[in-house]
């Protein structure tokens, strides 16, 4: 399992050879990336987290996934700072024998990663911030994995 | 007992700093949290609604029951926003 958290963009391609470079033993890498959307005047967003405890959530919700799914590889990568839109902000790969473990590792780590790391969200649009509500919906969904 | 306590988000918006170190004979996330909230009214606007806000022991996830014992760390936060 690897886990960074950084303020610099990463390169989806790269992360993905390296993920698999060598390995005979996966037939599916899965991955996922979030990117900054403009729903409309929105100039970028800034993304605070809890240096110490964010590495430390991932970590564990990592664990939780390689715990529940046999993979080969789990990574996630997450970004904080100044975004604007059309950068990524974070990516999750998952690597297993069949796609399914991989397809719901991924799910699942989306899902955790959304409501339990300690990332909050600004944005900036019309030369006024706000901060972004949580959603129901993201809490929700964690209620499917039990 | 001594405790530092960190802010993020609004939340630290409303206490007006990331951090600060505290004495209080608070047991519990709670009772720090009315102990705060005695102390200035930028305490009490930053904790007006508990219902939107999270806290962490030591980087641990804790609830406001949570007891401070032991304990050297307290965030407190809103509703986490990442991915």
């Amino acid at each position: 399992m690897i886990v960074r958290v950084q303020r610099e963009d990463f390169d989806l391609g790269a992360e993905l050879a390296a993920l698999r470079a060598g390995r005979t033993d996966m037939g599916a890498l899965v991955s996922f990336s979030g990117l900054v959307r403009d729903g409309g005047g929105l100039a970028a967003i800034e993304l605070e987290h809890y240096p110490g405890m964010t590495e430390k959530a991932l970590a564990a919700i990592a664990d939780e996934a390689e715990a529940r799914w046999s993979l080969g590889v789990c990574l996630v990568v997450h970004r904080y700072g100044r975004l604007e839109p059309g950068e990524q902000i974070m990516m999750v790969a998952t690597g297993a024998a069949h796609r399914q473990a991989a397809f719901e590792a991924a799910e699942f780590l989306m899902d955790y990663l959304k409501s339990r790391a300690p990332f909050w969200k600004k944005e900036e649009a019309g030369g006024a911030a706000r901060w972004v509500d949580a959603r129901e919906e993201d809490e929700a969904a964690l209620r499917r994995w039990g | 007992m001594t405790l530092t306590l960190r802010y993020f988000a609004w939340l630290r918006e409303r206490v007006g700093a990331p951090t600060e170190t505290v004495e209080t004979a608070a047991g519990t996330v709670a009772e720090l949290v009315d102990d705060l909230r005695a102390r200035e009214e930028r305490y009490a606007l930053a904790f007006a609604d508990l219902r939107a806000v999270r806290v962490a022991l030591d980087q641990e996830l804790a609830d406001l029951a949570a007891p401070l014992g032991g304990v050297r760390e307290v965030a407190f936060f809103p509703p986490m926003t990442g991915g």
